[in-house]
C-alpha cells in the first residue's frame, strides 16, 4: 500500500495554476460554467449586433449603415444567439445540474464533455473568423440556397461559416450523447426514470432531440460546403439541384432546434415554480408525457416555415395541422404551471419574478406561434416583422425569462453565493419593458406590410414610428443584460454566503454543499421520489406515498 | 388598439400597405380568418393571463406571516388531477380541430387553380421573374388574345368591376436566388424559387396603386426591391396594353442619343425592341418612360433621377448588378436624351 | 459538509453504481455507442433521403447509374464487407471464450476484409473517374452518388482504423475477457456500418440504375 507521497512544490503562479486547471479540467461542473461563461460573451456580441441593426432601422432610408454590413451583422446576430449563445448556455446549465440532480458524480464521459465545450468555442470563433475574410457571411442564419452559392456568395466568408457550424454542431452531438448517456446510466439507487426532476427530464429530451436534429443539418451543410468548394450540385437549379430541398432539410433540423431551446428553459420553470409556490408541481405525470409529445410531434411540422413556397394544398394542411396540435403539450404545461401557482405560498425572489415574466409572456408568443400556423394568415405574415416579433418573443419572452430563473435559482449553489436581489430586479423590469417596447410594435410593423431583413425601408411606409419604438426598447432591454453580467460578477464578491439549500429546495443538488465538491456528493444518495429532500423535511408525510 | 385603428383606416399621408385593409377576394379571405382567429386566441389570452395574475394578487407573500425557508407551514400539495387533465387537454383539441377545418376551407380559398378561372372571367396571365433586385413581367395572355411583352417593376393588371372578374394570374420564376413576392392588400406572399414554378393571383375591384416589396432575403439590395401594381380601369388598361405593345419610339430628334446608347455595353444586359439592344439581364427599358418609379420602386422616374441612376447606379443603389460605366458627362447626357423618349 | 450528507444511507448500503449498471451488462460505454449510432442513422437517413430525392434526375444525366455501374465487381466488395459482420462476431465470442488466437485470427481477417472492401471501392471510383470523367462536380449523380457512397467509406476506414488500434492493444494483452467492453462497441460500430451499406447498395446499385 503506498503511502503519501509529497509532490514537489509547483513554480507556476497561481493564476497560472488556475488557468491550466480549469483548461484541463473534466469537471462537469466547471465545464458547465465555462459553457456558460461563452454564451454570454457571445449573448453579448449577439446583442450588440442586435443594437446595429436597431440603430439602422431608427430612420426610413437611413445612410447610416450600409447594406453590405447590415446584411452581415443581420446574418451573424440570428447565428450568434442560437448556435453559440442559446445552446451553449442550457448545455452549461445541463452539464453543471444535471447529475448533481440525478445524483451522480459526473457525466458518463467526462473527456467527451471536455471535447463538447471547445469544439462549441471553437466553432464560434472559426464562424467569426470569416469577418477577416473582408465581412461576415451575408446570407441569413438559415442561410437558403442558393443565396450561398459560390456564384452568390463569393467570398470564403461562407465557407467559415458553415464549417464553424459543422464544428460546433460536433460540439452539441457530444454534449448530447453524452447527457442522454447519463441519465439512463448514471441516476442514484431507487431513482427511476420517472422520478426524475423535471429540468432533467426536459433536458433529457431535448437531447434527445438534438440526436435527431443535429445530424440533417450536419449533412446539410456538408453537402453546401461540397457544392460551395467541389462543385457538387445539391441546391444548384440549373444542374437538377434543389434550393427547395435546402429548405426542407434546414427546417427539418430547424424546427426541432426551437425546441431543443425551449425544452430545458420549460425544465427550469418547472423546478422554480414548486419551490416558490411551495407546492407539488400539479400533473408531473402529464407534463412528462406532455413533454415526450412534444419532442416527437416537433419533428413533423417543419414545413409550417415553408407556408409561401408553394407546396401542394394538402400538404400545406397538415403541417398547419400538426403545428397547431404540438401547441396542445404546450398548452397542458401552461395549464400544470398556473395551477401549482394556484394555492401556493408565493415567494417572489428573482427566480419566481422571471417565471412570472415567462409565463406571461410565453403564453403570448404561443399565441401568435398559433396565428403563423394557420396557413392563410402565413401567407401575409410569414417573412415579415410579425415573424421576427413572434420568435423573440417566444426566445426572450419564453427562452430566456426560464433561463434567467433558472440561473438566479442556481447561482447560490453554483457559486455559494447569493446574488444581489435588488440588481436582479432592475434586470427583471428593464428587460421586461425593453422587451415589450422592442418586440410589440413588430407585429404591427408586420401587419402593415413590413418584411424581414431589410436594411432600410421607405418613407411613404408608415413603419417608421413602430421601428422608432422597437430601437426604442432595444436600449432600454440592452443594459438589462450588462446589469445580469454585473450581478453575476459582484455576487461573486460581494454575495451573501448561500449555504447548502438557500430556498428551501427539494431535488437533489439542494443536498449537497454549495458550490458542490468535486465529487459532487460525499455518498451517493438513495432516493424513494421524486422530492427526496422533501421526504426528508417531512418525514410524516413524505411524497412518495402520493406517487 | 390604436395600432389596429391605424391599420383599418390606413395611416394618413403614408401609402397603406395594412393587411387589414384588404382589396382583393383572397386578402378578404385572410383578413376575415385573421379576425376569427384573434378572437380565439384573445379569448384564450384574457383566460390564462387573468388566472396568472389572480394567482399573483391572492397568493403573494403576505407581510405579517412570512415564513423563513423551513419554517410555518407548507400549502396543501396537490399532486394533480386526472379529470381536469384530461379536459384542459381535450378542451385545447377540440379548438385545434375546429381551426383546423377553417384554415383548410380558407386554404382552398385563397389559392386557387389558375388554369379554372371563374365563369364570365376576362384572365390576364403574366410570367414573373424575380432577378437580384428587380422585377421583370412577361405579359402572356389577356381575355383570351396572346400579349407577348415584356416590362418591369411596375405590374399593371385591369380592375375587376361589372360583374367581369378579371383575375390576374401570375406564373413565378426566379433567375438567380429565392425571392417573394408580396403586396399585402392584394394576396399574401408567395415565393420565387428557381427550379421550381409557382403561381398566385390578383384580382382588386378598386382602381388603385398597390404596393409591396420582395418578402425574401435575396442579397444586398433586398429591401429595395420593390412592387407597385396598378390596377387601372379596363380602358386604361387597354390603352396601356396597347402601348406597351409597340415597338420603342424612334424620335429622330434623339437619334445622336440613340446612337449613343446603342453604342455602349447597355444593349448587352438591357432590351429596347426595335432597336439592336436585346439583352435580357436587365430591365426592358422599350416604354422605361412609362413607368413611374426607377430602380424598381426606389426614386421617382424624373430626367434628374434617370441621370443619376445612369451617371452611377452604385450611389443610387448600392451593390445593384449595374456598374458604374464611367461615362463622360456628354454620353451620359445624350443617353438620357433618348431614354427620355422611350414612353 | 452538507446537512444531508449522511441522510441518504440507504438500507442495503450505497454504491456509486447506477441502477441500470448494477442490473444488465451494459456499461455507459454501451449506452454511449447506442446514442452515438442513433446520430449516424440520422445522418445517412439525411443523404439517404437526398439520394432518393434526386433519383429520376441522376439517372437521367451523362453519366448515368445505368451506364457506369459494374456491378459484379460491386457485389464482390459487399460480400466481403457483409461477411465481415459474421468475422467480427466470430472474434467476440472467441474473445469472450478467452481464446485470445482466435480473437487476433478473426479480428484481423475481418480487418482484412474491410480494407478489401475499401481497395474494391478506390477501384471502382477509378474508373467511374478516369474512364467516365465522373466526378462530384461533373452532374448531379456525380453529387450524390460520391457523398453518399463516400461517407459510408469513410466510416468504413474509420472502422477499420479502430480496430487496427484494437488489434494493437489485443496484441499486447490490454483487451482480454475482463475488458471487452471497447471490443463490443467496436463490433456494434462495425455491425451498423454493414447494415448502412444494405440500404445504399439496395438504393444505389439496384434500385437506382
Amino acid at each position: 500500500m503506498a503511502t503519501a507521497i509529497e509532490e514537489p512544490a509547483l513554480e507556476r503562479p497561481a493564476w497560472s495554476a488556475t488557468l491550466h486547471e480549469w483548461i484541463t479540467t473534466v469537471d462537469h461542473k466547471k465545464i458547465g460554467i465555462m459553457y456558460i461563461l461563452v454564451a454570454l460573451v457571445f449573448l453579448v456580441i449577439g446583442g450588440a449586433e442586435a443594437m446595429v441593426m436597431r440603430f439602422q432601422l431608427l430612420w426610413a432610408e437611413s445612410k447610416a449603415v450600409p447594406p453590405d454590413f447590415f446584411n452581415q451583422v443581420m446574418t451573424m446576430h440570428g447565428t450568434t444567439m442560437i448556435f453559440f449563445a442559446a445552446m451553449p448556455i442550457l448545455a452549461g446549465v445541463a452539464n453543471y445540474i444535471v447529475p448533481l440532480q440525478i445524483g451522480a458524480r459526473d457525466m458518463a464521459f467526462p473527456r467527451l464533455n471536455a471535447l463538447g465545450l471547445w469544439a462549441t468555442l471553437f466553432g464560434g470563433v472559426l464562424a467569426y473568423f470569416s469577418f477577416a475574410t473582408g465581412g461576415a457571411p451575408a446570407i441569413g442564419w438559415f442561410a437558403y440556397a442558393p443565396l450561398t452559392e459560390r456564384a452568390f456568395a463569393r467570398s470564403a466568408a461562407t465557407d467559415f461559416w458553415i464549417i464553424g457550424l459543422l464544428v460546433s454542431g460536433v460540439g452539441s452531438l457530444s454534449g448530447a450523447v453524452n447527457l442522454v448517456t447519463t441519465v439512463l446510466t448514471l441516476r442514484c439507487p431507487g431513482m427511476t426514470l420517472r422520478k426524475i426532476p423535471l429540468y432533467t427530464w426536459m433536458a433529457f429530451w431535448a437531447n434527445v432531440q438534438i440526436l435527431f436534429a443535429i445530424p440533417p443539418l450536419t449533412a446539410s451543410l456538408i453537402m453546401l460546403l461540397f457544392d460551395r468548394l467541389l462543385g457538387a450540385h445539391f441546391f444548384d437549379a440549373q444542374a437538377g439541384g434543389s434550393p427547395y430541398l435546402w429548405q426542407h432539410l434546414f427546417w427539418f433540423f430547424g424546427h426541432p432546434e426551437v425546441y431543443i431551446l425551449v425544452l430545458p428553459a420549460f425544465g427550469m420553470v418547472s423546478d422554480v415554480i414548486p419551490v416558490f409556490s411551495r407546492k407539488v408541481i400539479f400533473g408531473y405525470e402529464f407534463m412528462a408525457v406532455a413533454t415526450i409529445a412534444i419532442a416527437f410531434v416537433s419533428f413533423g411540422v417543419w414545413a409550417h416555415h415553408m407556408f409561401c413556397v408553394g407546396m401542394t394544398r394538402p400538404a400545406d394542411v397538415y403541417f398547419a395541422a400538426a403545428s397547431l396540435v404540438v401547441g396542445i403539450p404546450t398548452g397542458i404545461k401552461v395549464f400544470n404551471w398556473l395551477a401549482t401557482v394556484y394555492g401556493g405560498h408565493l415567494r417572489m425572489a428573482a427566480p419566481m419574478l422571471f417565471c412570472f415574466g415567462f409565463l406571461s409572456m410565453f403564453v403570448i408568443g404561443g399565441l401568435t406561434g398559433i396565428m403563423l400556423a394557420v396557413t392563410p394568415m402565413n401567407f401575409q405574415l410569414s417573412d415579415s416583422y410579425f415573424v421576427v416579433g413572434h420568435f423573440h418573443w417566444v426566445i426572450i419572452g419564453g427562452i430566456l425569462m426560464g433561463l434567467f430563473a433558472g440561473l438566479y435559482y442556481w447561482y447560490p449553489k453554483i457559486t455559494g453565493r447569493m446574488y444581489s436581489e435588488r440588481l436582479a430586479r432592475w434586470q427583471f423590469w428593464l428587460l421586461l419593458i425593453g422587451f415589450l417596447l422592442t418586440f410589440g410594435p413588430m407585429h404591427v410593423s408586420g401587419m402593415l406590410g413590413m418584411p424581414r431583413r431589410i436594411y432600410t425601408y421607405p418613407v411613404d411606409r408608415g413603419w417608421e414610428l413602430w421601428n422608432q419604438l422597437s430601437s426604442l426598447g432595444a436600449f432600454i432591454q440592452a443594459p438589462s443584460y450588462l446589469i445580469f453580467v454585473w450581478n453575476v460578477i459582484i455576487s461573486l464578491k460581494k454575495g451573501q454566503p448561500a449555504g447548502d439549500d438557500p430556498w428551501d429546495g427539494w431535488t437533489l443538488e439542494w443536498a449537497t454543499t454549495s458550490p458542490p465538491p468535486s465529487y459532487n456528493f460525499e455518498t451517493i444518495p438513495t432516493v424513494r421520489s421524486r422530492r427526496p429532500l422533501w421526504d426528508l423535511k417531512h418525514p410524516d408525510d413524505p411524497d412518495w406515498k402520493y406517487e | 388598439m390604436v395600432g389596429f385603428i391605424l391599420l383599418a383606416d390606413g395611416v394618413s399621408g403614408a401609402q397603406n400597405l395594412s393587411i387589414f385593409d384588404p382589396a382583393s377576394p383572397s386578402a378578404e379571405s385572410i383578413r376575415a380568418l385573421f379576425i376569427l382567429v384573434l378572437a380565439v386566441t384573445g379569448a384564450i389570452f384574457l383566460l390564462v393571463e387573468g388566472v396568472l395574475i389572480y394567482s399573483i394578487i391572492r397568493f403573494r407573500p403576505r407581510a405579517a406571516a412570512r415564513p423563513a425557508a423551513g419554517e410555518g407551514t407548507e400549502p396543501p400539495q396537490v399532486y394533480g388531477s386526472m379529470p381536469i387533465e384530461i379536459a384542459w387537454t381535450a378542451a385545447p383539441g377540440l379548438i385545434v380541430f375546429l381551426l383546423a377545418l377553417i384554415l383548410t376551407r380558407a386554404e382552398y380559398e385563397v389559392r386557387v387553380n389558375p388554369d379554372n378561372p371563374p365563369p364570365g372571367a376576362k384572365p390576364l396571365y403574366v410570367t414573373v421573374i424575380g432577378h437580384q433586385w428587380w422585377w421583370e413581367y412577361v405579359y402572356e395572355k389577356y381575355d383570351g388574345r396572346q400579349l407577348g411583352f415584356i416590362t418591369a417593376n411596375e405590374l399593371h393588371i385591369p380592375v375587376s368591376e361589372d360583374g367581369v372578374p378579371r383575375p390576374a394570374y401570375l406564373t413565378l420564376l426566379s433567375a438567380d436566388v429565392c425571392h417573394s413576392l408580396w403586396v399585402p392588400r392584394l394576396a399574401g406572399k408567395t415565393d420565387l424559387i428557381p427550379g421550381r414554378t409557382n403561381q398566385m393571383w390578383f384580382q382588386s375591384s378598386e382602381v388603385d396603386l398597390y404596393l409591396g416589396q420582395c418578402a425574401e432575403y435575396c442579397g444586398t439590395q433586398h429591401a429595395h426591391m420593390l412592387l407597385r401594381v396598378n390596377v387601372d380601369s379596363v380602358a386604361q388598361f387597354q390603352a396601356w396594353l396597347d402601348n406597351q405593345a409597340k415597338p420603342a419610339v424612334d424620335d429622330i430628334a434623339v437619334r445622336e442619343g440613340r446612337d449613343a446608347f446603342l453604342s455602349q455595353s447597355c444593349i448587352n444586359c438591357h432590351r429596347v425592341r426595335g432597336t439592336r439592344a436585346k439583352g435580357t439581364y436587365a430591365p426592358d427599358l422599350t416604354h422605361l418612360m412609362s413607368r413611374q418609379t426607377l430602380a424598381s420602386g426606389m426614386v421617382p422616374n424624373t430626367r434628374d433621377e434617370l441621370r443619376k441612376w445612369v451617371a452611377n447606379p452604385q450611389q443610387v443603389k448600392p451593390g445593384c448588378l449595374m456598374p458604374a460605366f464611367g461615362l463622360s458627362e456628354r454620353q451620359v447626357d445624350l443617353i438620357i436624351s433618348y431614354l427620355t423618349t422611350l414612353n | 459538509m452538507s446537512s444531508y450528507a449522511g441522510s441518504f444511507a440507504a438500507p442495503g448500503g450505497t454504491g456509486d453504481v447506477s441502477p441500470v449498471a448494477r442490473h444488465s451488462a451494459l456499461t455507459p460505454a454501451h449506452v454511449g455507442m447506442l446514442i452515438f449510432l442513433v446520430t449516424e442513422v440520422a445522418f445517412f437517413g439525411t443523404l439517404i433521403m437526398t439520394y432518393v430525392y434526386f433519383l429520376r434526375q441522376s439517372t437521367q444525366g451523362e453519366p448515368n447509374p445505368s451506364q457506369v455501374f459494374h456491378l459484379p465487381m460491386v457485389i464482390a466488395a459487399s460480400v466481403c464487407l457483409f461477411s465481415s459482420s459474421a468475422t467480427i462476431h466470430l472474434a467476440e465470442r472467441a474473445l469472450r471464450q478467452g481464446r485470445r488466437h482466435g480473437f487476433l485470427g478473426w479480428w484481423g481477417l475481418t480487418i482484412a476484409l474491410g480494407i478489401t472492401f475499401l481497395l474494391g471501392t478506390v477501384r471502382e471510383w477509378a474508373d467511374l473517374i478516369g474512364t467516365w470523367g465522373l466526378t462530384i462536380s461533373r452532374n448531379l449523380f456525380g453529387s450524390t452518388y460520391f457523398t453518399l457512397v463516400g461517407f459510408h467509406a469513410l466510416h468504413v476506414t474509420i472502422g477499420v482504423i479502430t480496430m487496427a488500434i484494437v488489434f494493437g492493444l489485443a496484441a499486447r494483452r490490454q483487451i482480454t475477457e475482463q475488458n471487452m467492453t471497447g471490443v463490443e462497441v467496436v463490433s456494434w460500430y462495425w455491425h451498423f456500418v454493414d447494415g448502412v451499406w444494405v440500404v445504399v447498395f439496395t438504393l444505389v446499385y439496384v434500385i437506382g440504375r
